[in-house]
């Protein structure tokens, strides 16, 4: 127990959610305060940018439904992270699956003849297995031979980015493009259908939020989440269990590198239609579903609402460079301030302050105990 | 090597009281407060130049706390520390240093590939920046010889014994200037005859006119070793008496609060039939150099085998083993009938082994899970607690509440997570989960270490009610009285094979000690 002038802080391990949310709040808050250095430091006045901001992401329809298309990608990946990081698999490699997503869903849009609606499941299905398959390298990496997956998931994300830019520089560029890096534009049939008004596209958006309850369901009542939560808290007791850990993550990857591989199928299907430069088929998305997975402490169905926070600040960053002039990776100096903040903040979770001054004593109903007389004053 | 004993020492004990004049160190009123826990209550303690002070008390007492408010790892609420007649304010284990005040904790804190030399020289102020061990080898020498610490400067902490990592801790706080030296549970890491040499040890520092606190909860080293001691209970002084006025019986009263049956009622039950088998069995440890040796052990049915051992000898890669928590390199391991060699931990369980494993928070349970969920965490892919690939929460918290209240698990609810329990009740629930099942086989590695006396009786009447069922249990234990106490036969583990099997009638501690320090055939 510590004393700042009349507060008291007390150590309590065990946060009720109301300090978490209060605590998160007051990190973004925070950051926010700090990003405003930064406009200044830029030259434009941080009351006007909040401004734009707020103008930018909250004051229509138009431009709430273009926080929504930025949250989709944002969603599935971060979901994904979200169980990957409860079984203490510490993937950085959403990037690198969302855009292996986006080349599976590109073959099967260009190159396989489907009939009519099912591509769009066809192209879900095979962005999904490339995900996973982009996953699994760095999975099976760390349980035959203990390579530690932070390193491969983060290399696998530069292969993919070079693989993509070879594709749409060499086998796959388009002859329609009069000589531009991408590829054919995808036939209507491979396009998803868009929010009417709004250049959401929702089959995507329902695909993230179905994805989110249901990793939510596998978490809290299936046996592979009883097993995906002991040995992401505790893998000794995981062994003692008998849990096998090699099934139990390999289960796991292949949702999360999955579930951002269907990040990847949503922006090509139904955003770009065609397959073009790794750094616009993805805004660093699968890098900012850290922040969202880290956000959301663990919990798909908070994901929704963290990653629609991302979705925010990125829109922002969106209309920051339309209104001000600013670089778009303005977004990247946000998200970095946040996750500092957030991670900054992490250990106030277990304190808790209360309002005592120093005349009353310090612990309630207890004569035994006088106020502590020597260690007043803080430290 | 010595001839004395543990415990029945042929030392008189000194002149009680010990020498006179001004305690070299005074806690006056220590008050400590965690949340929801009055860990220290206006605790006062005089210790003075050229005695033990034994500190004695269950676990829980408030012995740990008061000797970390002393080394300066707790501020105490109240309450003022006094050395050498000057108040003092410590507020870190540098300023205990600075204050003469040493302290040997439980779990060494050494850094394994550096030499005891090295780790010497760490964190002593005044050594150079090359080669810094050089000078601090003639005084370890020095100190060695004066105090019976024999201790090879250039050796590598891996390559010693837990007792030899005991001395480089006894040493590296004298040669910081400790006056003052904490021991917290020494003998914990010991064997029967290594005890004495320490006693020794402590015998020569008190002659120096240092002052030796002493913490334990064995009652048979208070009166081999202490002058005085001090008896703390739930976080309050019960007494401090001279050692050689109080027997075992008045000890135990002051510790516990009430007399505690040191007998416990044992059937002769009838063994028969194997449970459990061990042949021949080869295993590496974590680094893979060979721990277990060609192991050879029986359990049957309806008895306890107990396996005494110093630790380090091939226990935990033998209970793991036969868990299957770990590969055998060779030999076969049998439960009731069934070679279950190198099966999975989970076919073994199923087989019927409960294991009630030695790091209980670690491994037994998930902490930051509920209660009701780490009691099926060995069988919630069974049903009735699991349906297909879903969980039914409902059985799962049927079964809770009935082991709950049938194990006396203290939790405020089937969902509070398992973290906010005390570690008897830890235990009560690892004991509630793996009995439950009526096993074949008992694997109970360290039932009782750090639980109080009410908790370790509750666990040794589980075991022996288990065992009059007919099943089949090996008891692994430091704790010789406890081994002594329980088992029907006991094995004597010493580098990876079984130095002999003893019936309960002719173990001895003498006889133990010998067959675990490898001394006897």
């Amino acid at each position: 127990m510590r004393r700042l002038g009349p507060l008291v802080l007390e150590p309590d391990p065990v946060p009720p959610p109301a300090r978490v949310l209060g605590v998160s709040l007051f990190a973004i808050a925070g950051a926010l305060l700090v990003a405003g250095g930064v406009f200044a430091a830029y030259g434009a006045d941080p009351l006007v940018a909040y401004g734009v901001i707020v103008r930018g992401t909250f004051a229509g329809l138009r431009e709430a439904s273009e926080v929504v298309r930025r949250t989709i990608p944002l969603l599935l990946c971060g979901v994904g992270l979200a169980l990957a990081f409860r079984a203490q698999f510490w993937n950085i490699g959403a990037e690198g699956q969302l855009l292996a997503g986006a080349v599976g869903a590109t073959a099967v849009a260009l190159f396989v003849p489907i009939p009519g609606p099912w591509v769009l499941v066809a192209m879900f299905a095979a962005g999904f297995a490339a995900g996973a398959l982009w996953g699994l390298l760095p999975a099976l990496l760390r349980l035959r031979l203990s390579v530690n997956e932070v390193l491969t998931t983060l290399m696998m994300n530069y292969i993919a980015l070079y693989g993509v830019a070879w594709l749409i520089h060499g086998p796959w560029k388009g002859a329609t493009q009069f000589g531009f890096a991408y590829t054919d534009a995808f036939p209507e049939a491979a396009r998803l259908p868009l929010l009417a008004g709004t250049r959401v596209h929702w089959p995507t958006l329902a695909v993230g939020l179905v994805l989110a309850a249901a990793l939510a369901f596998l978490l809290a009542r299936t046996r592979l989440g009883f097993e995906v939560r002991v040995l992401g808290q505790n893998p000794t007791a995981g062994r003692y269990a008998g849990i096998d850990p090699a099934r139990t993550l390999l289960a796991v990857v292949l949702l999360s590198a999955g579930a951002a591989g269907l990040a990847g199928v949503g922006e090509v299907a139904g955003v770009h239609h065609k397959l073009l430069d790794p750094g616009q088929v993805s805004l660093g998305y699968g890098y900012a579903a850290i922040v969202v997975a880290w956000l959301a402490r663990g919990s798909p169905l908070a994901a929704v609402l963290t990653a629609t926070l991302l979705g925010a600040i990125f829109t922002s960053g969106d209309v920051l460079k339309v209104a001000l002039q600013m670089p778009f990776r303005v977004t990247d100096v946000f998200n970095g301030l946040i996750l500092f903040f957030l991670i900054g903040s992490e250990r106030l979770l277990a304190v808790r302050i209360r309002w005592a001054p120093a005349a009353t004593a310090a612990v309630p109903a207890e004569p035994g105990v006088p106020g502590t007389p020597e260690t007043g004053g803080g430290s | 090597m010595n001839g004395v004993t543990a415990g029945r020492s042929s030392h008189p004990p000194p002149e009680a009281g010990a020498p006179n004049g001004a305690p070299l160190l005074a806690l006056r009123d220590i008050t400590k407060r965690f949340p929801g826990v009055l860990a220290n209550d206006r605790v006062t303690l005089e210790v003075r130049a050229g005695e033990v002070h034994a500190l004695l008390g269950e676990n829980g007492a408030g012995k740990t706390t008061l000797v970390n408010v002393l080394y300066g790892l707790y501020q105490p609420d109240a309450g003022e520390i006094v050395v050498d007649g000057r108040r003092v304010r410590i507020r870190s284990p540098r300023d205990a240093i600075a204050c003469g005040i040493g302290m040997v904790p439980q779990h060494f804190l050494l850094v394994r590939r550096h030499t005891v030399a090295e780790n010497i020289a760490l964190g002593l102020p005044q050594e150079g920046l090359l080669r810094p061990a050089r000078r601090v080898e003639r005084r370890i020498v020095e100190f060695a010889t004066r105090y019976g610490l024999t201790a090879d400067p250039g050796a590598r902490i891996w390559e010693l014994s837990p007792s030899e990592h005991q001395r480089v801790e006894i040493l590296k706080a004298l040669i910081r200037g400790a006056r003052i030296l904490v021991l917290d549970e020494p003998t914990s890491v010991l064997a029967p005859q290594e005890v004495s040499g320490l006693f020794d040890v402590l015998r020569r520092m008190k002659g120096d006119g240092h002052a030796v606190i002493f913490i334990t909860h064995k009652l048979d080293e208070v009166g081999a070793i202490a002058d005085r001691v001090t008896v703390l209970r739930r976080g309050r002084v019960v007494a401090t008496v001279p050692a050689a006025d109080v027997d075992r019986r008045a000890l135990v009263q002051m510790m516990v609060g009430r007399d505690v049956e040191s007998t416990l009622p044992r059937a002769r039950a009838a063994a028969a039939g194997e449970a459990l088998a061990a042949e021949a069995l080869e295993a590496d440890n974590d680094r893979g150099a060979p721990a277990l040796r060609g192991l050879t052990l029986a359990v049957r049915r309806g008895e306890i085998v107990g396996l005494a051992g110093i630790a380090g000898n091939g226990q935990r890669e033998l209970v793991e083993v036969l868990t299957g928590l770990r590969r055998a390199v060779r030999g076969r391991v049998r439960v009731l009938g069934r070679d279950v060699t190198n099966r999975t931990a989970a076919a073994i369980c199923d087989a019927g082994v409960a294991h009630i494993p030695e790091d209980r928070v670690h491994m037994g349970v998930v902490a930051t899970m509920t209660v009701a969920e780490n009691l099926v965490l060995r069988r919630y892919r069974h049903p009735p607690f699991a349906r297909g690939p879903l969980l039914d929460y409902d059985a799962i918290m049927r079964f809770a509440r009935e082991m709950i209240a049938a194990y006396e698990i203290a939790t405020p609810a089937a969902t509070t997570p398992v973290r906010l329990l005390s570690g008897g009740n830890i235990q009560r629930l690892i004991l509630a989960r793996e009995l439950a099942a009526r096993p074949g086989v008992i694997i109970a590695a360290h039932p009782t270490s750090g639980l109080d006396v009410s908790a370790t009786e509750h666990i040794h009447r589980l075991l022996l009610r288990r065992r009059e069922e007919g099943a089949g249990v090996l008891l692994v234990s430091e704790d010789l009285d406890e081994v002594l106490a329980l088992a029907d036969r006991v094995a004597v583990i010493f580098r990876g094979r079984i130095a002999d099997v003893l019936p309960v009638g002719d173990a001895t501690p003498e006889r133990i000690g010998l067959l675990m320090t490898g001394q006897a055939a």
